[in-house]
């Protein structure tokens, strides 16, 4: 409204004061009748109780500088067993004297992690970013990479057709220019490749020894699965919502056909088909590792779970949004890039978030096909004789990891949500 | 008034209509619709609700789609030629009922997205542009807030603003000022009688007689998907001929 009306002399009054302070809020909220306050006395009580059985349990009586198992018997929680296999339930089978690696990598993930939360990194510097996290993360876990001339080729072309197809509408035509050439370098060098003409040729960076992914385990495998299972679902995922609501049929109806095949198998039966059975499929000779099948498959079925809630974030647009952006003359990149998915993934953030919570704890079901990710760890720690009896404090402290994890989405969500709701706000 | 003293006969012709008809599944939307609009001509199209008239607009940018007879924009046939398509929308400027600004933009961004990213506009170039429309419309001091910080009149008006930034040669209005409360119409029209006074070639959808009787040269009555009367307003409103016309304007004269 432009202007208020007048409303004369009357000045606004203080609200009643037995309404406000520590007495007050209590007063109406705790204690506002009998049946409040009885019902307020008697859940402090069960809270503290519980929570005096609790401390008695993992503070007062607990024990932390046991060596053996049965020295910690008889008393409060065995602590002293998280000290003696914390190294093993966070890097698992991972050689020990180079169980700095795996440290290292996590810390580059999380600090990858927190530097793509803020949202003024939201640009090229995303890509830069995480193309200098995921090299340092993979080089520390494997030891050494071994990039084959194709897979540059092939990225140089996937590199072009992207930026060309992304950027069509603004870049200048030397930008272009560059962009034709890389396609050009890259399907000439695919083909010269594989007609035999350019050698199987490759850059070895090889500064520390190698580990197989068969070797690796506890957090950095979590942390990996979850990362760049969501990192590539989320993309994934996002096209699968649009090709859902395509006008062209047969788009639409292998997104609906995928999503709902997904969708409709469990987690574990796609992980086990992709352990047991795809080896089947392959031709002899030829084998693609575990860890990356298992990844795949987290990335597939994560994706169709996005979908579905970017769909919803779609369908909550009113047409008027996608008639203007047609009015005005952008084409589908610019009107789907600029106008509808920055409004609908506004609105999906809280299911979203939501999703990838679920996928982060989801991947420890990756120990039904033998990786050992940090919940597995967990539970082999259990295992040594030595220690037999403590699955409580074991189970007790992942589920204490998890819940960081977890609970940090939880408030970025809450904080995104806010940040980006900003201006909009009225 | 002003604007039947021009001389629009020797006026090259802008848009086209030739024998198009549409159907909703098996509703009959349009039915032969012939129309001719000169260049710098003002038409107003009204006419009963579900009467076609938003639905004939929104054809001539292919918001929907006809499906047969012939619409041409200034030399361009419309088809589905994506390209052809996309060159008629970069002419025509279109007003919404529900403003259908970008909530997530600022008012600026509203108005610069198109030159920048269609017409490949430097920004700093579509940034003047935009301030200069603003000022035209009156709210340049809005220029960096939201669109759900302003009132729907403001809206309307950076709506009109926003088509304007692309310089079309033709605006599309359709029923501009039904959404908004009453005593925001008037600035509204204000800009759209401007505008009309300074030789755009305006289609308004419009319930507005006022508005008609100052700009527009022609008043089309639309009634079942037919055009069924048309004339200068003077005319229009003294004899209409048709007995639909006749009643349709009894109703709408009697509530003002």
């Amino acid at each position: 409204m432009t202007d208020a009306m007048p409303v004369g002399d009357r000045k606004p009054l203080p609200p009643p004061v037995d309404e406000t302070g520590v007495v007050g809020w209590a007063r109406k909220n705790l204690f506002s009748s009998w049946g409040n306050g009885i019902t307020t006395i008697v859940l402090i009580a069960a809270v503290v109780w519980i929570l005096n059985w609790f401390l008695e349990w993992a503070l007062f009586t607990a024990n932390f500088t046991a060596t053996t198992g049965s020295e910690c018997r008889g008393g409060g929680a065995c602590w002293a067993l998280i000290r003696e296999k914390f190294r093993y339930i966070f890097f698992g089978s991972f050689p020990y004297q180079q169980h700095w690696r795996p440290l290292f990598a996590v810390i580059t993930m999380l600090a990858m992690l927190v530097l793509s939360a803020d949202r003024r990194m939201w640009n090229w510097r995303l890509l830069v970013i995480w193309g200098v996290g995921s090299f340092i993360t993979f080089l520390l876990m494997f030891g050494q990479i071994h990039i084959p001339l194709s897979l540059i080729l092939f990225v140089a072309l996937a590199g072009g057709v992207i930026g060309l197809t992304l950027r069509s509408a603004l870049a200048p035509s030397s930008e272009r220019m560059a962009y034709y050439a890389l396609i050009g370098i890259g399907v000439v060098g695919l083909a010269l490749r594989i007609a035999g003409v350019l050698p199987k040729w490759s850059i070895a960076i090889a500064p520390l020894s190698y580990v197989e992914t068969s070797l690796w385990g506890g957090l950095p495998v979590t942390l990996i699965l979850a990362t760049y299972g969501l990192a590539f679902a989320f993309p994934y995922g996002i096209l699968l919502a649009l090709g859902r609501r395509s006008n062209l049929p047969l788009i639409k109806g292998l997104c609906v056909g995928f999503i709902e095949l997904i969708r409709g198998v469990p987690l574990i039966s796609l992980l086990i088909m992709a352990s047991v059975m795809l080896p089947l499929f392959l031709p002899s000779g030829t084998t693609i590792d575990k860890f990356l099948r298992a990844q795949v498959a987290v990335i597939l079925f994560a994706g169709a779970y996005i979908a579905e809630v970017i769909r919803g974030g779609l369908q909550s647009l009113p047409k008027g949004q996608f008639e203007a952006a047609d009015a005005m003359g952008l084409n589908y990149p610019q009107k789907t890039l600029l106008i509808i998915l920055p409004q609908a993934l506004r609105v999906v953030i809280p299911p979203l978030i939501n999703t990838f919570i679920g996928f982060f704890k989801d991947t420890s079901l990756v120990l039904i096909i033998g990786i050992f990710d940090f919940l597995n760890t967990a539970n082999q720690a259990l295992v040594d004789p030595n220690w037999a009896g403590f699955p409580g404090e074991v189970y007790l402290f992942a589920a204490f990891v998890y819940f960081i994890f977890c609970f940090s989405m939880s408030r970025y969500s809450k904080y995104l949500e806010f940040e980006l709701n900003k201006g909009t706000r009225r | 008034m002003a604007a039947t003293a021009r001389d629009l006969s020797k006026a090259e012709s802008v848009i086209q209509l030739k024998g198009v008809n549409k159907w909703y599944g098996q509703f009959h939307v349009l039915t032969d619709i012939n129309l001719d609009v000169k260049e710098g001509e003002k038409i107003v199209i009204c006419g009963p609700s579900g009467s076609g008239k938003s639905t004939l607009i929104r054809c001539i940018n292919r918001l929907e789609e006809h499906q047969r007879g012939d619409i041409v924009v200034h030399g361009v046939t419309l088809s589905n030629d994506v390209k052809n398509i996309e060159a008629i929308r970069r002419e025509v400027g279109m007003v919404f009922q529900s403003f259908n600004l970008f909530p997530h933009l600022t008012i600026l961004d509203n108005l610069t997205l198109a030159p920048i990213w269609v017409k490949k506009m430097p920004k700093k170039e579509a940034e003047e542009i935009a301030m200069s429309l603003l000022t035209r419309v009156r709210i340049p001091e809005q220029a960096l807030k939201y669109p759900g910080q302003l009132s729907g009149g403001q809206q309307q008006r950076v709506a009109i603003a926003r088509a304007l930034c692309m310089r079309p040669k033709i605006m599309l209005f359709d029923e501009p000022t039904s959404a908004l409360d009453p005593e925001m119409v008037k600035e509204v029209l204000d800009v759209m009688i401007e505008l009309a006074r300074e030789g755009m070639t305006m289609l308004c959808v419009t319930h507005e007689m006022g508005f008609a009787r100052a700009v527009a040269d022609r008043v089309i009555f639309m009634d079942r998907g037919e055009i069924v009367e048309q004339n200068e307003p003077e005319e229009f409103f003294a004899n209409p001929r048709n007995d639909r016309t006749k009643l349709f304007l009894g109703q709408i004269l009697h509530n003002h």
